[in-house]
């Protein structure tokens, strides 16, 4: 669990960025931290791998105080990937990039191997193992800069800005990617300006401006609402903009993504429609 | 990238979007002599922009009439302000003193960044940032602006607004936009034309309302969520046309739901 109690951040000379933020984080959730640039959300996932430490409050993994750690014994069990990924690159392939931090640790050579194969084949990347790192795109080098922390199984994942430059596909990839992780029991956390991303995964939303926790729930609910949505410089989801203003019935209005808008709109226009506005079908 | 043909019009704004490794970066790198002048590789066929060869000019002369904006506007900001970050193009090409102001002044106020002109660009907002690299693009008074995912740093908001500013820009100065993005549900309804590229070639062409099809679907760029809805609808026999905006949805639902 990553329990954050009353913490605030300044840096050194630099004005607050974080006051007095409260939140818990459950193994085997998966949450979205969202909210306008320079909120503070990058600051606050830095502090959960105790890359920075609060400068009020506390923050604890699983019951172990980050204060009292250093960021290596912390980065284990909780992985970091940084939204540009070349902060983190730096190997001369990819292959070698993902065995680094496993030789660091000390596995076995046979085992690094086998891990680093089986990551390069789950993210997409087995063509690239041979390739510098810094010859592929921007979206590659991101996915590339995933498996180099996902590969030695750190106990929770925080991604800041994991689709930033991922195509629709991949988007959906990572999707399924990250269910499996959290059906693994590891709590996630992503930081992301991706509306239509957090609406088809609907993680539980936690909304921060200007280093505050506005809102905390579902991503059904915090998306919906015009009032956060607008404090947090966000906009809704274009399914919920549609939904608001075609109906005002309350079931409709919880409706986030395609696939639940186009539930409820087929329940009402097979009531509705007339037989011209069907396509006749050909068998 | 393969065989690409296609010519675009003065002042249209198009859209250019595609799977990730698809050849949509290198076609822009093309449009301003990044390519070949920067990047080693074969570069075969004819590339004219206003009208001139680009083959043999220098990244310095095209940059007069092709401005490029990059996704991350803290690789385009260094100066100590934002006025100082616009004209620092135009002093590399040795505009005088006088116009050079002036150039500055305006683009500033085109984009909306004259009042932060004292500001240091790391102190801005992202949005904020975006708008003072695409000034700095602006005084050198390009015909043409190339935006390689300009948005995607942005918060939403941040991102619709600059998207506005640059079709404003293109409507009122009469530039050509080519705009590089995945997020076609904030861009698609400012689109004269969308180019859908995959594999290194240009697979669909069109106004955004054909070309939003099922091939496209099946290529996987990310289609307007009103227009999968859509999509979907059709699937289970409903006859609705391709909506690119909430707006064309939404009539387009109250006619088939007769409210």
């Amino acid at each position: 669990m990553i329990s954050v109690q009353n913490a605030s951040f300044n840096y050194p000379d630099g004005p607050q960025v974080l006051h007095g933020v409260n939140l818990e984080i459950n193994d085997g959730e998966f949450v979205a931290i969202m909210g306008e640039n320079g909120a503070g959300k990058t600051t606050l996932v830095k502090m959960f791998n105790g890359l920075l430490k609060p400068t009020k409050g506390l923050v604890e993994i699983d019951g172990v105080k980050t204060k009292e750690k250093s960021v290596a014994q912390m980065s284990r069990e909780v992985g970091l990937i940084f939204q540009n990924p070349d902060n983190q690159l730096f190997a001369e392939t990819v292959a070698q990039e993902l065995g680094f931090s496993l030789r660091n640790f000390g596995f076995a050579e046979d085992i690094i191997q086998q891990r680093v194969n089986s990551f390069l084949h789950l993210l997409d990347l087995k063509q690239y193992a041979a390739s510098s790192p810094f010859v592929l795109s921007g979206g590659e080098r991101k996915r590339v800069a995933l498996a180099a922390i996902l590969v030695w199984d750190p106990k929770h994942v925080i991604m800041d800005e994991p689709t930033i430059g991922q195509d629709y596909l991949q988007k959906e990839r990572l999707r399924n990617f990250i269910t499996q992780l959290v059906s693994q029991g590891k709590a996630v956390v992503i930081v992301t300006h991706d509306v239509e991303f957090v609406a088809e995964c609907k993680p539980r939303v936690v909304l921060l401006s200007h280093g505050t926790i506005i809102g905390d729930g579902p991503a059904t609910r915090i998306l919906t609402d015009p009032t956060l949505v607008e404090e947090a410089s966000l906009t809704m989801p274009q399914i919920a903009t549609l939904m608001n203003g075609l109906t005002s019935d309350n079931a409709s209005q919880e409706i986030i993504e395609v696939y639940a808008a186009r539930d409820y709109l087929l329940e009402k226009l097979r009531a509705n429609a007339t037989p011209e506005q069907r396509i006749r079908r050909v068998s | 990238m393969e065989k690409a043909t296609f010519s675009i019009e003065k002042g249209k704004f198009v859209l250019l979007t595609g799977p990730s490794g698809c050849g949509k970066t290198t076609l822009c790198r093309c449009l301003n002599g990044l390519i070949p002048n920067f990047y080693s590789g074969e570069l075969t066929g004819e590339l004219e922009i206003d009208g001139v060869n680009v083959e043999g000019k220098s990244t310095a002369e095209l940059a007069t009439h092709v401005g490029f904006v990059f996704q991350n506007p803290e690789n385009q900001l260094f100066s100590l302000s934002v006025e100082r970050d616009v004209g620092f193009g135009l002093e590399n090409l040795g505009v005088p003193r006088e116009e050079a102001i002036e150039r500055v002044q305006w683009a500033m106020r085109a984009t909306g960044v004259f009042e932060l002109r004292d500001r240091a660009p790391h102190e801005l907002s992202g949005g904020q940032q975006q708008r003072a690299a695409i000034a700095g693009i602006l005084a050198m008074r390009p015909n043409i602006l190339v935006l390689d995912e300009p948005t995607s740093f942005l918060d939403p908001k941040s991102a619709e607004e600059i998207v506005s500013v640059i079709a404003k820009l293109g409507h009122d100065l009469g530039l050509t936009i080519i705009l590089v993005e995945h997020r076609l549900d904030i861009v698609s309804r400012y689109a004269d034309r969308v180019i859908v590229m995959d594999g290194g070639k240009i697979q669909l062409d069109g106004p955004p309302r054909e070309v939003y099809n099922d091939q496209a679907r099946l290529i996987g760029i990310g289609l307007p969520r009103v227009t999968m809805l859509a999509h979907l609808l059709r699937k289970d026999g409903f006859n609705l046309f391709n909506p690119v905006t909430v707006e064309e949805a939404s009539s387009e639902l109250r006619r088939l739901l007769n409210t």
